[in-house]
């Protein structure tokens, strides 16, 4: 990469207008310490105990999502003097995945933690890590057999699109129309978030699903569907949107429009959403919690195993299992209780 | 000598009438747009024929449009160009970051053109000074861009902050031109006329017809062809600079996922617009007109409630027959 980079800056100054240019690559800013900073830790758990090594592999951060799964788990890794994190290049594909994975199995790491570019593809490479005696935390998407991870933690798409569902329906007080701005329809993801939303509608019968689009997770498609969407619905009372960076391109869509007829339900959690949800001047008044967080909850259920510690707060001798994320719903009366954990 | 360079040879010394006009080839999708606007009219009257219907197709089809001229060019020169999207990716992302941004609406601006046309450049120069093959190049060059621009924002979106955002505003309704001209179609308007010119009515245009049909007997001819075909693929960087400005205007941000298989959206598009991949031949007008069926095909789609499956399925089926009617007026021209 540097290489390119490299090429990139040359070619920028023979053109003689690159440096200004060059220049505009940072993005830093003052950055508020306590956005990394998750709740506080079990005093007893959070004393140093045997050092590990918990090893991390996930898919490269090309969402804000993504990137902030990998902030997260960097930045609760450092919070404890005897862990050692060793960081896979992110990879979206699996065969290359695989190859980082056994890297660190290789390493003998005392616990992997793992999110898959594709859970039921990387089930193998799970496999291969616990029958080397290395217990995996399989982060978010699930592996296709249970002896492939010690415990796995993640969010509930099902019920993301059911909370959104009870939100609309409380605010619409049981009467109106909704439309709903999906992400990309072959993934399972998308079907269990439409079909909790539906479910979640069959306990407001005044309440009508009149459209339906799926955009593709990026802004400018959310942009280009909603603006389809809009022109296809001139009113509905409700918009439930499956994530917040394609919700950067809807909100822009319903400005263009000038549209403030309805109210708009996001999911995931952005930071830029809930500042918009905290600043109340736009038609997005909620967002349904897929939380970051997890890659923080996961780093610390795989320092607890491979310390084997049991979780504080529960009776259990060992951890669990497997560990569902509740799918919260951020509205502006409780913003500032979830903008330090969102992601950018 | 290849075969390839043959049958370019010998494809050049054809009688001209044997070409198709180009009036023909755009009738045909001219008419591909009429049954898609009956299709609409009649599926869904009250929501796709207005003016707001027109203004959003429009919009839409500005992005990519404008994408789609660059690709003409480097097209009818005989090119490829697959890093337009990975290039609009980089250009939006480097355009808005935090220090970009704190020079103002100017800095974006000017970043985005100089990215994209420095992207082009590179492209161009590795192409005809280097040799390496356009589609090997332009793979290349989509994989290190979009990787960059992955790099830079960090997997982040970027929101256009409260200070620029005048330039976010061309995108609304107070500020288009006697209230139904947005910017964005106003730019695409200008783009496409400066294109036409240039192709049409301009040495540059009759070059890039010459280099593309045949380029040994472009050289032969005196015909600085390495130069030429640098400045094809920098032209459509520059659009893809261009572009991603609009892209900015519009979604209001810039993002690393932006231009997504723009490369295949606007290569259909010129193909089904009459432009040979071959090179040599090829209209403005019918890259153009392929735009907007594919954004109108988009626009039914959605205002119907239809999937996205069953939406890319109509887009194949649309390519094969739009080619197809292509062909059959071909073989009626009267001196086949």
């Amino acid at each position: 990469m540097s290489a390119t980079r490299r090429g990139f800056l040359v070619g920028g100054a023979v053109i003689g207008a690159g440096a200004l240019a060059a220049a505009c690559t940072s993005n830093s800013e003052p950055t508020d310490a306590s956005t990394q900073a998750g709740p506080a830790v079990n005093a007893d758990n959070a004393k140093p105990g045997k050092k590990v090594t918990i090893g991390f592999a996930g898919p490269q951060a090309d969402h804000g999502w993504l990137s902030g799964i990998n902030a997260q788990a960097k930045a609760e890794a450092a919070r404890y003097s005897d862990v050692k994190f060793v960081v896979a290049e992110g990879s979206n594909e699996a065969s290359q995945q695989a190859g980082q994975i056994q890297t660190l199995i290789n390493q003998k790491v005392d616990v992997l933690v793992i999110l898959p570019a594709d859970g039921k593809q990387m089930t193998p490479s799970g496999q291969k890590a616990m029958d080397a005696g290395i217990p995996v935390v399989n982060l978010d998407r699930i592996f296709d057999a249970a002896s492939a991870y010690r415990t796995w933690v993640g969010g509930d798409n099902y019920r993301m699109g059911f909370n959104a569902a009870a939100f609309i329906g409380q605010r619409l007080g049981g009467k109106g129309t909704v439309v709903e701005l999906a992400g990309i329809d072959n993934l399972e993801l998308t079907q269990q978030r439409t079909q909790g939303f539906d479910d979640g509608l069959k306990k407001f019968p005044g309440i009508r699903k009149i459209g339906r689009a799926a955009a593709e997770f990026t802004v400018q498609t959310g942009q280009a569907r909603m603006s389809e969407l809009l022109q296809a619905h001139s009113s509905f009372d409700a918009l439930w949107n499956h994530d917040d960076d394609q919700g950067v391109g809807a909100l822009q869509a319903i400005r263009q429009a000038g549209r403030t007829d309805f109210l708009m339900c996001g999911g995931a959690g952005s930071k830029t959403a809930m500042q918009a949800i905290k600043a109340d001047d736009s038609v997005l008044k909620a967002t349904v919690l897929y939380p970051v967080t997890m890659a923080a909850s996961a780093v610390r259920v795989a320092r607890l195993i491979a310390q084997s510690k049991a979780m504080g707060d529960l009776a259990e001798t060992e951890v669990p299992s497997s560990i569902t994320l509740f799918s919260a719903v951020v509205t502006k009366a409780n913003v500032d209780k979830y903008l330090p954990t969102a992601f950018d | 000598m290849t075969s390839t360079e043959e049958r370019a040879a010998v494809r050049s010394v054809r009688p001209r009438g044997r070409r198709v006009p180009a009036e023909l080839r755009n009738a045909g999708l001219v008419g591909v747009l009429v049954v898609l606007a009956v299709i609409g009219g009649v599926t869904r009257p009250a929501e796709f024929l207005n003016l707001n219907n027109v203004i959003v197709i429009l919009m839409q089809a500005s992005v990519i449009g404008v994408v789609a001229v660059g690709m003409t060019f480097v097209i009818i020169g005989g090119g490829i160009d697959l890093s337009v999207g990975a290039i609009v990716a980089l250009s939006t992302v480097w355009a808005t970051t935090v220090a970009t941004q704190s020079f103002g609406i100017g800095g974006i601006v000017f970043t985005a053109l100089v990215v994209g046309l420095a992207c082009g450049v590179i492209n161009g120069a590795f192409i005809a000074y280097g040799k390496v093959v356009a589609f090997i190049m332009t793979i290349a060059m989509l994989a290190s861009a979009r990787g960059l621009a992955i790099q830079i924002s960090g997997g982040n979106t970027q929101t256009i902050r409260p200070e620029n955002q005048a330039l976010v505003d061309l995108g609304y309704r107070d500020h288009f031109l006697f209230g139904v001209v947005p910017p964005l179609v106003l730019i695409f308007a200008v783009v496409i006329a400066a294109g036409w010119i240039a192709l049409n009515r301009t040495t540059f245009g009759r070059r890039t017809f010459a280099v593309g049909g045949n380029p040994e007997a472009a050289r032969l001819a005196g015909l600085n062809v390495r130069a030429h075909t640098l400045a094809l693929y920098a032209l459509s960087g520059l659009c893809c600079g261009v572009a991603s400005i609009m892209l900015i205007i519009l979604t209001g941000s810039g993002t690393s996922a932006n231009g997504n298989l723009y490369e295949l959206d606007a290569i259909a598009a010129v193909i089904i617009g009459g432009t040979l991949l071959s090179g040599g031949r090829g209209t403005l007008v019918g890259s153009v007109l392929g735009v907007l069926v594919f954004t109108t095909i988009n626009d039914i789609f959605t205002l119907n409630n239809l999937s996205t499956a069953t939406q890319q399925l109509a887009k194949g089926v649309i390519i094969v027959i739009a080619v197809l009617v292509q062909k059959l007026l071909a073989s009626r021209s009267p001196t086949t």
